[in-house]
């Protein structure tokens, strides 16, 4: 076999096309393949630090790093020159196996998962595993493992503040993958397949059609052509956006839930440093922390790929006229640069929050996931089902009816009022008047009467 | 020929995390230990072309209920990893016996399936989702589904008021 024949069958043959003899090829394309989304989620970590330093700088009204190479960008390559070169201790009362498998096994499902996730429709070359038919599940899959490392950290580090961390990240992690679930499973079920590159297809304008023709029971034929109407004639019908707003409001807890799953603020219970010390990684040092600090940043960069892959059109174009994705430079350009900047929002939308909220407390964490975030993606993915059986203004409809049910229930609530009732009045105001070091006249008078003393006039107004 | 020498690892990693369970001499290793387990066998599922099934395996026993199983063995055994006391002696023969009955059964079921009905992979279309779900919603088998889910509803109702009773 001479060189041109080899090129060919390895750029442009699709795996069931590839001549038997020459599976080799066939193999040696899948691994370099797969080295596409490793590189491009560890080489964007360091960038992905410095941009989120910087990033925070600008919103606290700093400067944030900005010594090391150009506008600071080298000052993370000089962190982890620094991480490499410190001294790699182990504590002495540690488990040894875990204590030292932990960091890896943080890192690797966001790499795994990076693998199913495409950057253009091609079958060829168009993801690390271009063809998974369960490619969602696979997804949940790894997502649901990611929770492993922090745990066990936590335990195997044999110290308090660590296994508190490893505690809250286990019930944390739990709680918020049931929203984040049933918001994936809205997408399947607006989508009607398991498969990402479909799911992508779903959301451009043009795309697979179910052939009923060929339809058979135990199997789905698809044919090729224009499934969706452009919105207003050129946009495309991103998820997001469908079934308004029941995708909107899929995509809100998906978003939430996915802050969760990567504890990042105002979710970043596990390490909280004014309590836990650093959580689950307080006993690591050197490059064992360093790992752990990669593998949250590129759990980031993943989670915001599959936001942007099952919610915001993947690698489509916003305008469904610039959508190109045949095999020409062009072709291949504009999808991949789609998903890249869609990544890029997200991480700024993380960073964004970060710098906006603070920690939430762990009751409340808690209570916004099993009381809040699971109901809301479970009514909402019943009125997709009914969008989807009865026509979009009967799940509208039962939407509505179900929101402003749910708002009359919770506005009533005996906890809802006490909560608000006690907050604006007695803790708030009244700590507030008796932990004034001088007794001050809280209630200016306007008629001329003498001013009341600070503590009874906040008393008075706590009755 | 790649088949067998792949079923032969993820056999043994299974076989051998297995022991690793009920060896192990503190409850969070025994229980990391069934987490390698259960991803073997979905991996043995993913040999067998049964996809759905093992990425089903996944998400639930090793992604969500291991994970609630460690956050209950780490609560209740906070600090350092002790040995456990088995507290329930008298059942350990009863135990044996019970579990040479359920090796018997399996070794008959596994008798009984032909040799040249062993180890050949499944069409696609057996086990794809789509397939799954249609036999799941057939008439044959939608009664025992949803009884399954009622069940479950019920589980978790009786588990919340027998919590809440208690706090009262």
């Amino acid at each position: 076999m001479d060189f041109s024949q080899f090129s060919h069958i390895f750029w442009s043959v699709p795996t069931n096309e590839v001549p038997a003899a020459d599976w080799w090829i066939d193999v040696l394309r899948a691994f370099v393949r797969i080295l596409v989304p490793v590189f491009f989620v560890l080489l964007l970590v360091p960038p992905l630090v410095w941009f989120e330093r910087r990033l925070l700088g600008f919103m606290q009204q700093r400067q944030g790093p900005n010594r090391v190479g150009p506008e600071g960008i080298v000052q993370t390559i000089a962190d982890g020159v620094k991480l490499l070169m410190k001294e790699d201790i182990i504590p002495s009362n540690v488990d040894r196996t875990l204590y030292v498998l932990a960091p890896i096994i943080m890192l690797i499902p966001a790499l795994v998962t990076a693998g199913v996730l495409p950057w253009h429709p091609s079958l060829v070359w168009g993801a690390g595993a271009p063809n998974v038919d369960i490619g969602v599940l696979y997804l949940l899959a790894w997502s649901s493992l990611a929770v492993y490392g922090v745990v066990m950290a936590g335990w195997a580090s044999n110290n308090k503040y660590a296994l508190l961390g490893g505690l809250r990240s286990s019930a944390q992690m739990i709680s918020y993958e049931l929203g984040m679930g049933i918001a994936v499973v809205t997408v399947v079920l607006i989508s009607g397949a398991l498969s990402v590159r479909d799911i992508v297809f779903d959301q451009s304008a043009y795309g697979w059609i179910k052939d009923a023709a060929h339809t058979t029971a135990h199997h789905a034929a698809y044919t090729w052509g224009i499934v969706h109407k452009p919105w207003l004639g050129f946009l495309n019908p991103w998820h997001v956006a469908q079934f308004f707003p029941m995708g909107f409001v899929a995509a809100f807890i998906y978003v939430v839930a996915m802050l969760a799953e990567t504890n990042r603020s105002p979710f970043d219970l596990p390490e909280a440093e004014t309590e836990l010390v650093a959580g689950y990684h307080t006993e690591y040092t050197s490059m064992k922390f360093a790992m752990f600090f990669m593998g949250e940043y590129a759990n980031m960069v993943v989670v915001s790929a599959i936001a942007a892959t099952l919610f915001f059109g993947g690698w489509t174009t916003p305008i469904a006229q610039l959508d190109q994705w045949d095999n020409t430079a062009v072709g291949w350009i504009i999808p991949a640069a789609m998903i890249s900047a869609k990544i890029g929002l997200g991480l700024y939308f993380f960073v964004w929050i970060r710098a906006t909220l603070p920690r939430i407390r762990y009751d409340m964490l808690m209570s916004f996931g099993w009381k809040g975030i699971f109901p809301i993606a479970l009514g909402n993915l019943f009125c997709v089902a009914v969008s989807l059986t009865a026509g979009y203004w009967a799940g509208l409809a039962v939407w509505i009816v179900l929101a402003v049910g749910a708002l009359l229930i919770v506005a009533n609530l005996d906890s809802t009022k006490r909560f608000t009732e006690k907050t604006r009045r007695r803790s708030v105001l009244g700590l507030y008047a008796s932990a004034q070091p001088f007794q001050m006249p809280l209630v200016k008078t306007s008629n001329g009467a003498p001013p009341v003393d600070g503590r009874t006039a906040a008393e008075e107004l706590v009755k | 020929m790649g088949t067998q020498i792949l079923f032969a690892i993820l056999a043994a990693v299974a076989v051998v995390c297995g022991i690793g369970v009920v060896v192990s001499a503190s409850p969070v290793r025994s229980a990391l230990n069934l987490v390698l387990v259960l991803c073997s066998v979905a991996l043995l599922y993913l040999t067998l072309n049964a996809s759905f099934v093992a990425a089903i395996q996944i998400i639930v026993y090793a992604g969500a209920i291991m994970v609630l199983f460690l956050f209950v063995v780490m609560i209740l055994n906070l600090g350092s990893p002790e040995p456990l006391v088995n507290k329930l002696k008298p059942q350990t023969p009863l135990a044996v016996v019970a579990g040479l009955v359920l090796i018997g059964v399996i070794a008959s079921v596994v008798a009984s399936i032909p040799p040249q009905a062993s180890g050949r992979l499944l069409p696609e279309a057996t086990t794809g989702a789509l397939t799954i779900g249609l036999s799941l919603f057939s008439p044959a088998w939608v009664f025992p589904f949803e009884a399954v889910s009622v069940l479950l509803l019920v589980a978790t109702v009786g588990a919340v008021v027998l919590a809440t009773r208690r706090a009262l």
